[in-house]
Formats: C-alpha cells, structure tokens, sequence
C-alpha cells in the first residue's frame, strides 16, 4: 500500500453489520473509511452470547456435551468431540479403537463440510456464486451421512463421553469410501473455477497478509497460521484419537495471504479425504465404548484439552471439583482469536476487501459469542 | 366520410411513430420481465438448481408475480432523504434506458426513427441514464448508497470513454452515424464490422458489461460489499425502476453490439444465395420450440400445466404456420435475425455472471484505464490510417489529406 | 435448575462409591505418568491425549474397587522448573503436574518478567498463548485464578500458568508479551470483573457496555440478568 496522508475531516465511520451479507452472521465492524480506504476497525461481538460457560457449570458432564454442538454450528462433530475428550482425558479413560476410527471419519467428514461451507460463501462474497450451489451439493452428501449415523445434519452430539453411543449402519464403510471417490473430482471442479482464474487470484493475493510471526503473536491457529507458513497441526504435534496412526500432510502457504490460505483450505479437504480412507481400512469391528460409568464423576483437577477443529484449535479447559457438574468450562473458540487478527490484516485494504478478509478468517459468530 | 377521416388520421406524421413507440413500449417491457425470469432460469441450470418453479407452470408467471409484489409494496422514502431528488432519479434512470430505443433498428423496415446522429443520440441520451444513479445514491443520504454512487459515476464514467472510442472505429468505416446506415452499410460490404473491427468490438462488450453495473463489474451494487449498492434504501415500485433500467440497459447495450458489430437484422451470410434457405430459420425454430415445450408438458404431472404446456406448443406451431406465409416470412426475417443475436448476447451476459467473481473497485479502474482506453485509442488510430491509406481518394499526401 | 450446583457437592461426598472402575483405572494410571513426563516436559509427538499405563489397569481392577486415594495432581520437576526457580526465587508458589500437563502458580508481581522469559529462546520459547481465563472460587481468600495456557512450537510443550488474584486486585495485562490476550483479558474481565492493570482497551466484550455484573462469577445466578439494562433496552420486563 503506498503510503499517503490523508485529513482527518475525510474518515467516513461506517457499520458494517451486525445486519450485513457478509459478515457471516452478527459481526458488527466499525471501520473508519478514508474513501474506500480503511484506516482503522473495530469489531462489536457479543450479539451471539448465550452463556454457554455458565450453562456448562449448570449441568452434568453428559447433559453439556450436546450445548458443545451449538457455538461452531457448522462444525458440530468436531465442538463435540473436544469436550468429549477432554473429559475423557480428566476421567482418564482410554477409548476403543472402532470408537478412534470412527470418531475420526466423522470429524473429518466434518472437516470437509465446514471448509466447504467456507469455500462456498468465501467466493460468494468476493462475487462468484456459483461455487456456493457446487460446494453445498457436496456438503449435503456429508449431512446425510451424518445424519444416518446419527439422526441430525448439523447439531449432532454424534459422540458420546467414553466412546459412542451407536454403532456404524450397515454400509457406511461404503457410503464414505463412495463420498470420497465423489468428491476428489469435484474439488478439481472448484479449482479450476477459481484456483487460476485471473479475478480471483487479484482479488485475493496480497490481501489480508499476516506474517508467521504475526499470526503467532495474535494466537491465530488452523488454516489461517498454516496459511502464513507455520506448518503446525495439532493432529500432527499432539495428536490426539489415533492421528498418529494415520499418514497425512500439512499443507502450508507461503505468502500468508487470502489466496494461500485458500489453498491450504483447499489443500486441507484433499487430505481429510485421504485420512478418511485409512480409517475406513483400519475400521475392525470390537467395542465403542470405554470404561465409563454411568455417573460421570471424574477426581479433582483440571485438564486443557485442544485438538485441531476445522477452523483452528479448539481447546477445553475443563475444571472437576469431584462433583458430577464441572466447576468450570472454559472453551478456548478459534473463531474469536482468529478474529482478532482482523484489525490487523485489514488496515489499508479496501471495503471490497474487509468481505475477502472476514471470510478468510472463517469465522462462525455462534463460536465467537458464545 | 369515415374512409376520409382515416385517412387524415393516418396521413398525420406522428400516428405512426406513436404507434410504433407503444408497441417497443409494451414489448420491451414484457422482454425485460421475462430477461429476469431467462436470468434466473439459466443461472439456475449452470449451478445445478431449477430455478422458479412455483408460479405457474415452470414459474413462467414469476417475473409477473414480481412485477405485482413490487407494485403493491410500500414506498419507503428515508426520514433524511431529499425528497423530490429521491423520488425523481429512478426515472430518470429508467427514462434514459428506454428514450434510446428510438434510434434502434430492430429490423430494415421496423425503427422508430431514423436520425442522421443516431449514435450520438445513443451515446449522449444513455450517458444520462448515470445521473439517476448519482442522484439516487446521493439523495438517500445514507453511507451505502453513497459509496455505490461513487463507486457507480467512477465506472461508468472510465468505461465510456473505451466503449466511445471503440465505436468511433466503426464509424470510420461506416461513414455515417446513422444506425440503419451502419447496417445497410454492412450489407453492401458483405461482412460484418465485427470481423473487420474485432478489437473494437471486444472492448466495446467488455465497456457495455461494465456500464449495465453487471458482473464481474457489478461493484456498484455489490452485495456482499455494499448490501445493495446505490438503490439500497429503494423500496417497492422504484426499486423496480431500477431494477427495469439495468435490464433495459441489457438489452439495449446488446442492441447497439448487434447493429453496429454484428450486422443488425441481417441473416448471417446474407451475400450468400446459396443460404438462402436460412429463411426458413423462423417456422422452423418455432417449430422445435413447439417440440420442446411439448417434451416439458408431457413430463408435467398436473394435468392443467399439462394442458397449459400443449395449448402452447400449438400456439407456436400456429405462429410458426402463419409466418410461413410468403410475404409475413419476408417481413418478420430482420427482427428474427436481430432478436436471436440480441439474445445471443444477453445469454453471455448472464453467463459472465456465473462464472465471474467481482473486480476490487481499483483494478476495475486499471483495466479500463490501463487497457481499454489504450488499446481503443490505438485501435482508432490504426484504423483511421488503413482507411486512409484504401481510400480511393487518397490525395497526394497525409498533409494534404488533412488540410482538405 | 437453580438447586443444582448444590447438589453436587452432597453426591460428590456420598458417592466415592458408584464408579469404581473408573476410580481404579485412574489410581493405576498417574504413578508412570510423572516418571514418563518428569525427565523432560517437552512431551515428543507421542500419545498426548491417551494415558499410556491405562491398557494393564482395567482388567484387574472392576473386581477390587480399591478405596485408594483417587488421582491427584503430583509435585512437577524439571529442568525448566529448576530454572525458573533459579531465576526467580519465591515467584512459583506451587508447581504440579497433571494428565501430562504442567501448572506452575506464580506470583502476580513476577508474573510480567516470568512470561518475558518463557517467551524468550531460553526460556523454552513459549511464544503463543492459547488461552488466557480465569476461574472463580469465592470461599478462596484470593478468590480468582486467572489462568495462561501457553505453548512452545520449539519444544512441542503446553505450560499452564496461573495467578492468584483476590477481589479488587489489579492483575498485569500480559498484552506486551502476548498480544492474543487483548481480547481475552477484556472477556475475563467481562466475565469475573477481573482487572487489568496495562491492558489498552479495558471494557466489555461480550456483554453489553452498560452490563451490570459478572456472570461467570459463583455468586452470579444462572437465570440472574440485568433487569435494568434488559427493560432499558428491549422494552421487556425480563428476558426470561
């Protein structure tokens, strides 16, 4: 950005949001506009806020999990599947290998569904919609899956504390391994609609840059540190279920900008297809359930536990005073400290660009508020 | 007594031309409610939808159900708008797009009217129809609106330059303004100005994308940017003015790409005799649209859409038979050629949209002044130098040329 | 919904009883966990998530509900402990270990300089913070804890500090070392009414500017809202 002065008398403050198309829910940014220009931001959070923490201390260990599904809406699977393990982990409790598998299946079928849900308004909101009709027809087959195995497409609870609560159907092997022969063409038919194309490439390269040091000092986790060029995962670091077992990639980007977390992204659902074929081939049939009680009462302690959501870490950070209630949840949401670097990555740009850099950032309100 | 009074009202000179306005009126209307309806349809099939299928049979009565909504809806005028501004620039805007159809030739014998600067009259009275946009974006006195207005007079101002000099190449080898010369013009060259002019005519599709506001142009009514853009606090029958304009617009960019580049109403090859049997193109293509719309009628469950679907395809069968006729299928050839290529051209339109993401607002404003002035002002200049060097007149030197 | 937080405490009392297996399996499982941990807290890429002595346990344990005493946070040693001690005498007040995770209390005067050195090459290069809350114990003289996650990419290690902060007290912002905790000091404050002595935006994130009242706090009701606030500012008499 060339450097230019600009009067003070010209700042133009316009609400972007909490009622906008492309905040992606109730954002509400304040930016400060010399022309088009933005010289400054602030983002107003809080429309979503629901206490979920608060809930959390209200209830048992088993009744909270359900309320896991509804802050990342969008990526319900995996919400659920930290809190379960980090219980877990407080219990200390070790889980069946089928109830590993398939908690990892469904995870990264979820994986594919949240990014594809991303990639699909991402390019509505830079103009191009019609990757927004290929990329949700994609998601449906996931829902579906879903919602076989356990009778609801977005806020599932598919897991339970200590394993699952239901067996695979009958023919999900199939299914699944059929979904990933569907779909590793269609990610080519999405690339070749935007990965070259010329409006998309300017429209997104060079904007939003965050720097690996940066977007380790703002805390930003997920695709969007991956995209800046730190190749860090937690399935990878601290892996977690039987991600070790699996052979997988990190797709990092070089430039940290818009484009390259787009690839990353992209990059990202390739490989969740190629974890999800392996679990499916280690998939034996033995039991879902570890020794869990029927009263969940784990001892006095505290346990942080985060693995690696669709959009960054997701940590819970659980503590037990021995009671069947916890004393306290606290959930660590990637949606609100990725969001934090939005100040950052936004100074300079464009209002055409605030929707580019919001939707990079893939950011799910229910998770921001809480 | 009565034949004499006839005869008196038809010798009057604007009886005619009144006439022949209210047809353009009423067919230009239905066509642009029906663009909206083509619109939604093909974007539709190209993302794996159906589009509207709820009103009416396949939703073909949607664009009227819309056209009702809007009417009935309120009319919101803002609490901090300027009022009489507010109210006037839609119609300004829809004014503008429809007062440039006078100079259109939709066929060799069918124009309103044919003035000797028709395509300073396309140029000027279509550069009007921006002033709606300002004043609408203006007046709303809202942030919105504003930046879209801004954003909208900066567009259309920088592509008007490209698509006007664009089309200055044509007029060089046309030798006249007029548009039904252009196209007469044409036919006596036996090659359209496209394949003469083919830098020209991108430039000038490309301008006239970015002049409707359509995508990848669309920013000044990005929706993901600006909600709405400059018509943001419209409501109801002016939104729809609105509306109607840029869908005027359309149509009436794709009319001044067909005549000036693409021959106008004339057949393709129509130098060739041996092709001439392409004059049977009009039954015969109501005839397959018979045969299609039986094939959806007959796939129809609902016994009246059943009905609706064949009493349709009769309809077009019947046309068909009629305009069989000699001296009809000679009349209707000009405005057949020239519809099929106009929707030919709409059809892209609404292709682009689907294919596209939108441009930033600065990289919409290189392309058109980086490029397109560029390339049209080189364009110009190469072509006033070959037309000069092939003119049969051609004095003894450039000096002389120019001093004459 | 209101009664229960305290029941609870009463079942918890009452009830060492109904799992038995789950008890047994843990009081097997921490004895090899500080040996495994102890000797370098940068934990390799390993099974972080699953206990590894767990696998032995379960069989012999569902027949003899061992009354032993359940699973407890043990004494935490290590060299980057010795270290710290070494660099700030009397800074950690407790420092222990469990289900593999180091929580070292800290002092809040030392807090600042001690974070300036787990941020540092030598100090292990604890460069992000992944979290920073706080939890509420109202009994407590210090009633808060106030709580840092921080991790290492350089020794693939999570470190919890935690601070002990009365009501009141001002507790340094750690946004000059981490920046990431700008929004969280300003939820924690939110939340607990926590606050940050240095933070650049100190107010409210998640609730309203004119809230009254920190709801994560233990005394703050779970159907308790702020009547004034609600009727003010959405025209109804409560939002229940």
């Amino acid at each position: 950005m060339a450097e230019t002065t600009y009067l003070d008398a010209n700042e133009l403050v316009i609400n972007m949001g909490p009622q906008h198309p492309a905040t992606h829910g109730v954002l509400r940014v304040k930016l400060n506009l010399d022309g088009e220009r933005v010289m400054g931001s602030e983002c107003v959070i809080g429309y979503l806020h629901r206490g979920v923490e608060k809930i959390a201390e209200n209830r048992t260990y088993a009744q909270f999990a359900p309320y896991t599904d509804r802050m990342d809406y969008v990526a319900a699977v995996t919400n659920g599947m930290g809190y379960v393990e980090a219980v877990e982990k407080l219990l200390g409790v070790e889980i069946p290998s089928r109830a590993q598998y398939t908690r990892m299946i469904l995870a990264e079928l979820q994986r594919i569904a949240s990014h594809l849900l991303w990639l699909g308004t991402h390019a509505l909101d830079l103009g191009a919609m019609t990757p927004v009709f290929y990329t949700f027809r994609e998601r449906e087959e996931i829902l579906k899956i879903l919602e076989k195995y356990c009778g609801a497409r977005l806020t599932t609870h598919a897991f339970r504390i200590g394993g699952l609560q239901y067996d695979l159907y009958d023919g999900f092997e199939r299914e699944v391994v059929a979904f990933c022969d569907y779909f590793m063409p269609k990610i080519d038919e999405y690339e070749q609609l935007l990965t070259t194309n010329r409006i998309w490439v300017n429209r997104t390269r060079k904007i939003g840059v965050l720097s690996g040091e940066d977007a380790i000092a703002m805390g930003v986790t997920g695709p969007v540190l991956r995209g800046s060029g730190v190749k860090w995962d937690i399935r990878k670091a601290q892996p977690y279920e039987a991600y070790d077992q699996v052979e997988f990639d990190i797709p990092i980007g070089e430039h940290g900008d818009t484009y390259d977390r787009y690839l990353v992204r992209v990059q990202e659902m390739r490989q969740a297809v190629r974890i999800i074929r392996q679990c499916v081939e280690r998939l034996a049939p033995g039991p879902i359930f570890g020794k869990v009680g029927k009263v969940i009462k784990p001892p006095v302690g505290e346990v942080y536990h985060s693995i690696e959501a669709p959009k960054g870490e997701l940590g819970y950070f659980v503590v037990s005073d021995g009671s069947t209630n916890p004393y306290r949840v606290r959930v660590r949401p990637p949606s609100l400290i990725n969001l934090q670097a939005f100040d950052m990555m936004a100074r300079g740009h464009l209002v055409a660009d605030i929707v580019a850099i919001i939707g990079t950032l893939d950011i799910v309100l229910g998770e921001v508020d809480r | 007594m009565l034949e004499n009074a006839f005869n008196v009202v038809m010798a009057h000179p604007l009886l005619l031309a009144v006439i022949k306005i209210l047809i353009v009126f009423a067919v230009l209307s239905g066509i642009v409610a029906y663009l909206v309806y083509m619109e939604r349809k093909v974007l539709a099939f190209m993302q794996a939808r159906l589009g509207p299928m709820r009103v009416g049979p396949w939703g073909l009565l949607q664009p009227i159900a819309d056209g009702l909504k809007l009417l009935l809806k309120e009319d919101i005028i803002p609490a901090g708008a300027d009022k009489f501004v507010f109210l006037l620039a839609p119609a300004i805007s829809v004014l503008a797009a429809f007062t440039v159809f006078a100079v259109i030739p939709f066929a060799g014998n069918f124009y309103i009217s044919d003035i000797n600067i028709g395509l300073l009259f396309i140029l000027g009275v279509s550069s009007l129809g921006i002033y709606g946009i300002i004043l609408g974006g203006w007046s709303s006195n809202s942030h919105y609106p504003l930046l879209g207005a801004l954003r909208s007079s900066a567009q259309l101002v920088s592509y008007e330059v490209a698509a006007g000099m664009a089309l200055v190449g044509v007029l060089l080898i046309s030798n006249s303004l007029s548009m039904v010369e252009i196209v007469n013009r044409q036919q006596q060259m036996g090659v359209w100005n496209v394949f003469l002019q083919p830098l020209a005519f991108v430039i000038y599709v490309i301008a006239a994308v970015a002049e409707t506001n359509r995508n990848p142009f669309d920013l000044p009514e990005a929706e993901s940017e600006l909600t709405a853009g400059f018509h943001t606090e419209y409501s109801g029958f002016r939104f729809a003015l609105y509306f109607m304009a840029e869908y005027t617009n359309m149509v009436l960019v794709s009319c001044i790409a067909v005549t000036l580049f693409l021959g106008g109403w004339l057949r393709p090859f129509s130098s060739v005799h041996a092709l001439d049997f392409l004059r049977w193109a009009p039954p015969v293509s109501l005839v397959g649209a018979a045969v299609f719309i039986l094939w959806l009628g007959l796939q129809s469950r609902v016994p009246l859409e059943r009905y609706f679907f064949v009493a349709l395809a009769l309809g077009c069968v019947a046309v068909g038979v009629i305009i069989s006729y000699p001296l009809i299928l000679n009349a209707v050839q000009g405005i057949f050629w020239f519809g099929v290529k106009v929707l030919a051209f709409l059809y892209a339109f609404i292709w682009y949209r689907a294919t596209f993401p939108r441009y930033r607002y600065d990289q919409l404003m290189n392309v058109g002044w980086r490029w397109m002035i560029p390339l049209a002002l080189a364009n110009l200049i190469v072509t006033a130098v070959v037309r000069y060097l092939l003119s049969a007149h051609t004095p003894a030197s450039p000096v002389a040329w120019l001093l004459r | 919904m209101m009664e229960e937080p305290k029941e609870p405490p009463k079942a918890a009392e009452g009830g060492e009883t109904p799992k038995p297996a789950a008890e047994g399996s843990k009081a097997a499982a921490p004895p090899g966990k500080p040996a495994a941990a102890s000797p370098k807290p940068p934990a390799p890429a390993g099974g972080a998530a699953v206990p590894p002595a767990k696998p032995a346990a379960p069989p012999a344990k569902p027949p003899a509900p061992a009354a032993k005493a359940p699973v407890k946070p043990e004494p935490w040693s290590s060299p980057l402990l010795d270290e710290l001690q070494k660099r700030f005498p009397g800074a950690i007040r407790e420092a222990v270990i469990f289900r593999k995770m180091p929580s070292l209390t800290v002092s809040k005067e030392s807090l600042l300089a001690l974070g300036q050195f787990l941020k540092s090459d030598e100090g292990g290069a604890y460069t992000l913070l992944t979290d920073e809350t706080a939890v509420d114990y109202p009994k407590r003289e210090k009633r808060f804890d106030v709580i840092y996650h921080v991790y290492s990419f350089q020794r693939n290690d999570r470190l919890r500090l935690k601070v002990l902060v009365g009501e009141g007290e001002k507790v340094p912002s750690v946004t000059g070392i981490w920046p990431t905790s700008n929004w969280l000091e300003r939820e924690v404050f939110d939340m607990f009414g926590v606050v940050y002595e240095g933070h650049p935006d100190l107010k409210r994130i998640l609730l309203p500017d004119e809230w009254t009242g920190h709801p994560l706090r233990k005394d703050y009701d779970i159907l308790r809202q702020d009547d004034a606030w609600v009727e003010a500012n959405l025209n109804i008499k409560s939002g229940q």
